[in-house]
Formats: structure tokens, sequence, C-alpha cells
């Protein structure tokens, strides 16, 4: 029996011959991720191991991205404490305020993981790697001291559920809508320790940005990992960008599949997370209505290029409702450029939305639009936990850019459609 | 290993780590700042409730969202003994052992378990008692690889270890796991 592309990627890199599902195994790690929350408390755990020297300066990446540019004293100490250690130990992937960008989307834009590559990173969405045909997780601060100090970690081989997108994406509904719909059925649990593997006619058909948004996801479901067989589309991305070698690996046509999902989306809606969870996937139409105060189109889940785009799409020659705050992120300082050589920023401007230099900002309650006791969003991000973007009585709507670009138009939850005809 | 002994706080499925410790108290690293936060979104009164040694009981998935290792850090900080969950999600779990934050998976003790009862928890043997009904449990036991970094007080210690091995030619990390899967 032939294995899947996890479990392919995790022998080649604990260099076995094969591995199967619930063993323990120890890994080589690609590249190691901290971001300025993490890594303090990594950096930390390093200097108890009484190694010196981090195991390979070329394969850290350190990231400042959450609390930046800095929100307030305390922040600025965490960034200190980073970039100072990236300084001390000669990290080459530190990347300052004017040159970073939200890590996930940060890393694959400048080749930095590759398809075939074991990343770790101090952050739950390093799956997001898994777009590109990497095995991406995300692991906490000890772990990630572990793998600067050996280059190595330990992992239990996940099973892999297989998840299957047939028929034609109707308008409007795009790689959000997909993985808010698959986390909806699965739950927040239903994939729990497992890796996702997403497959089938509508994937092979999507952009690499509305795959980043789908594997970026994957931890929603409570997954390892959420992987993409990388295919020409994502070889015609990785082209240019790649630092260094690599190999793709696709799975057995014969693998062992723990369990498989297969879905028609020829109907789907666009889909809204209601609060306080993502798997509370509903149709737009179920919450069409519901009053907004902020909307944030951003995040390394949607704040690239294309995401973008769609929202300008919406946004030109329209303003936003007046009740409404719409904050833009372009989630790297590239996608920032290409955005305003594109147009895009003077369209978000003159709807009369606010455009952020990249930030996680409020996407996790830090800073750059936190909600008051009461108040609403609808947020491209990735979680609508209590309490996540402010108030512990605030509440998040998730969504993808186009129905969050139409409800800020709307100044209520809206499906683009609603707006009429595409200027 | 020592026996534990706690009131049990209860919560529900899900408790996320943005519930066990707010995203807005992320701009330090200071274990005792964290702790003053602990379970904050879940239940605000509970740092003030809560003594030490005593036990959070909690449904499927305890842990699940964001990896920030400030969670179990604000959780033992606070003095709380160990986290009984009928399930732990994933990194959540990693991080605990990393750490030295004693947890245990038992579907039958977290759905027995309310809150005010009194526990006494065996970590050697994985078992939970509680005290007034006299009713025993027995978690899943952690694979001995696992137990390995538990007994050593964590990762840091467990690569400390292996560091000084290799520099004088000892057995590999790798060739520890594997004698001990064989066990």
């Amino acid at each position: 029996m032939g294995h899947t592309i996890s479990e392919k990627i995790l022998a080649k890199a604990a260099g076995k011959k094969e591995v199967f599902p619930g063993e323990l195994i120890i890994a080589k790690i690609d590249m190691a991720l901290g971001n300025d929350i993490t890594s303090p408390v990594a950096i930390n755990e390093f200097r108890k191991t009484g190694v010196e020297n981090v195991f390979d300066k070329e394969r850290i990446a350190l990231i400042p991205d959450h609390f930046t540019p800095n929100k307030d004293m305390q922040s600025a100490e965490q960034v200190r404490i980073m970039r100072d250690f990236a300084h001390e130990q000669g990290i080459v992937h530190y990347y300052e305020i004017g040159r970073m960008g939200v890590e996930h989307a940060l890393l694959p834009e400048l080749g930095l993981v590759l398809p075939g590559d074991v990343v770790i990173g101090a952050d739950s969405h390093t799956c997001t790697y898994g777009a590109l045909g990497a095995f991406g997780t995300g692991v906490g601060s000890t772990d990630l001291a572990a793998v600067m100090a050996t280059g190595e970690l330990w992992f239990k081989v996940p099973p892999t559920i297989r998840l299957i997108f047939h028929g034609n994406l109707p308008p409007w509904v795009g790689g959000k809508d997909l993985i808010l719909f698959a986390i909806g059925q699965l739950g927040v649990d239903g994939a729990r320790y497992a890796a996702l593997e997403f497959a089938g006619p509508v994937i092979s058909k999507l952009n690499m940005d509305a795959r980043f948004t789908i594997s970026n996801m994957a931890i929603e479901a409570g997954a390892k990992a959420g992987l993409i067989s990388p295919d020409n589309i994502t070889l015609d991305y990785v082209k240019g960008r790649a630092k260094r070698n690599f190999t793709p690996i696709t799975g057995d046509e014969d693998a062992y599949v723990f369990q498989e999902y297969n879905w028609d989306v020829e109907n789907l809606e666009p889909q809204v997370a209601l609060p306080f969870s993502p798997a509370n996937a509903q149709p737009v139409s179920s919450a069409a209505g519901t009053p907004v105060d902020q909307v944030v189109i951003g995040s390394c889940t949607n704040g690239r290029i294309e995401d973008l785009r769609q929202a300008a799409a919406l946004l030109k020659g329209r303003k936003v409702h007046p009740r409404v705050r719409l904050i833009v992120i372009p989630a790297t300082q590239a996608i920032y450029l290409q955005a305003l050589r594109e147009g895009l920023l003077e369209i978000f401007t003159e709807a009369e939305a606010a455009v952020s230099t990249p930030t996680c900002g409020p996407c996790l309650g830090g800073h750059m639009g936190i909600l008051a006791e009461g108040e609403v969003a609808v947020a491209t991000t990735n979680r609508n936990f209590v309490g996540r973007m402010g108030h512990p009585k605030s509440r998040v709507y998730l969504a993808g850019p186009a129905v969050a670009a139409a409800s800020a138009v709307v100044g209520a939850i809206a499906h683009p459609e609603e707006l009429g005809e595409v200027k | 290993m020592r026996v534990l002994k706690g009131r049990v706080w209860s919560f529900g499925d899900d408790i996320d780590t943005d519930a066990i410790i707010p995203a807005r108290y992320l701009n330090t690293s200071d274990p005792k700042e964290l702790a003053a936060h602990c379970m904050e979104d879940a239940d605000c009164t509970f740092v003030e409730k809560a003594a030490p040694g005593d036990i959070i009981v909690a449904g499927k998935n305890f842990g699940c969202g964001s990896s920030r290792e400030h969670a179990p850090i604000a959780i033992k900080e606070a003095g709380i003994s160990c986290v009984i969950a009928e399930s732990f999600a994933r990194i959540f779990y990693r991080n605990a052992i990393n750490i030295g934050l004693p947890i245990l998976e038992s579907p039958e003790a977290a759905a027995f378990l309310k809150e005010g009862q009194q526990v006494e928890v065996d970590l050697e043997k994985g078992e939970i008692h509680e005290i007034i009904s006299g009713r025993r449990f027995t978690a899943v036991a952690f694979p001995p690889f696992m137990r390995e970094i538990m007994s050593k007080g964590g990762l840091i210690n467990y690569v400390k270890e292996k560091v000084a091995n290799q520099k004088s030619g000892v057995r590999s990390q790798e060739s520890e796991v594997r004698s001990q899967e064989s066990e």
C-alpha cells in the first residue's frame, strides 16, 4: 500500500523508507518560524539548552508582525528581544518594518518555504504552507527553541483526511467560502491530529492565493496540516522565488486515507462563520442584514493581492457605509506595492476605507481596529472566538473578501450580488 | 511522582487559547502577568477564585486555536496543578508536555467530575480519584517517549541532555525513540 503526501514528506525528513500514521518520528526541519509573540519565549528557552549557536542561520525566520509597528512599550520590548537575538545569531531571515509582512504571506512570497519541506512555526497558522505541498505545522515556543538548537523535532505521523471538491464555483464563491464550509462540516475538532488533504477539480483550478487561504484555516478544524498536492500552478508560483533546491512530493494512488469527504460546490453560497466559532459556517443569506460596525480585509488568511482585487472590484466607485469603519491591510510590502501600482489603494481610499501597513493587528485583537463592547465586525481573518478582536462582548463574523467588501458598503452583512453590477 | 490534590473548576468543550489567555495581554511573556489573566475570557473571576493546587476539568478539544505557549504557562503559573479533559487540541498537548504542565486525557473523568469536587491525581499511575464518591478513573497512557520528556521536566532538559550526550558520542535521540517505542 502506498502513502499520502504527508507520510512521504515526513518519511523523507526522518530518513526512513516509509512511515505510518501513529508512528513517532524525529524529523529534520527545513524552515522554523517565530513571531514577536512567540519568539521571546523561544529565545529564553533556547538559552537554557546550553547550545550557543542556532543550527542553521538560514533556516530560521523571525518575523515581527503581530503587534507591529509596535503599539506600546511592552510590545516594543518583545521585538527588541527578537531583533537582538537575530543580530547576535546572524539570522538571515529577520525582516524589519518596511520589509516585513504577515508571516504566512511573507515566507511563501520570498520562496523560503517550498514543496516537500517540513516547516514548523510557533504560530498555529503555519499550516498555510500546505498549499505549496509542504508539511507545515504549528507548534509552541519550546518546540521552536528545540529546533533552533538541534534542527529537528519529534512528530506523531498523522492520519490523512481527504476533502474532495467537485463542480464549478459559483460567482463570488472562493477559497474562503470552501474552507469555511469544510470546517462547518468537520467541526472545530473534526480533524484533530489529522492531516487534511484538499483535492478535486475545484482545487486544481484555484490560484495560489485561494489555496493559501484554504490551507491556512486547516487548524480551525483541529488539523495538524492542510496539504494540496503540488502541480503546475504550485511550480509556477515557486519558480523564481525558491532560494534553495527542493523536491515536490505527491501522494501515491493507493495511499491509505483515514476518511474521505466528497462535496459538490455547484450551488454553494458565499459563507459566513457566525460568532463564536469558525465552525459556525452558514450561507451568507442566513446572516444577511445583520448591522456591522467594522469590516477588516487582511490577515494571513485573506490579505493577498487576489483578495484585494476582489474587494476593490466591489468598492470601485462606491463608498463605505457612513456607520462602518473599513480597514484594509495588505499582508506584505510587496502586496502593498502591487496594490498601489494597480490602483487598488486609490479605490479603497476613495471609498473611504483606511489602508494600513502590513500587520496581524486586529485579527487577534492586538491593535489597529479593536472592537468596543457590543460591536459587530465582518472580518476576512481566521478566528471569531470570544474576545478575539477586542471586547469579550463584541462579535466577529468571518467571511471572504467579497462578502466583507459588500457588507462594508451596505452597512450590514450582505451578498456581493446585493450591490448590483460590478463597476 | 507526586500525588496532586485540589478542587475542580469545570469548563466546557472547545476552550480556546484566546479564552485561556487573551491576545491583548500577549505584549509580555512574563509568567506572573500572564497568570493574572488566566481563563479571563471563559470566566473573568477565575483567578480570584482558584487556589494553588486546584484542577481544571474540561470537555473536548481543550486549548484549541492559537499556538501560544503563554496559555499553559498562564495555567501553570496560576498554580493550577493539572488539567483533565475529554481531549486536548494538538498544539496545547505538545506545549503542556514540553513545559511540564501535567495533563490527563480521560473522557470518563471529564464527564463525571463536577465543579467544587475534590480530586486526587496520581500522575505516575495516571489515576484520577474523586474523594467523596470514591470513583476512580484511569487516564489515557502517554507513549514512553513523551513520558521520558515529562520525567526530565520538559523538552528543554531533554534537548540539553541529548546535546550533551551527542557531544560525548552517546546514542542519538532517534535511537532513543526507537528503543522506547519497542518497550
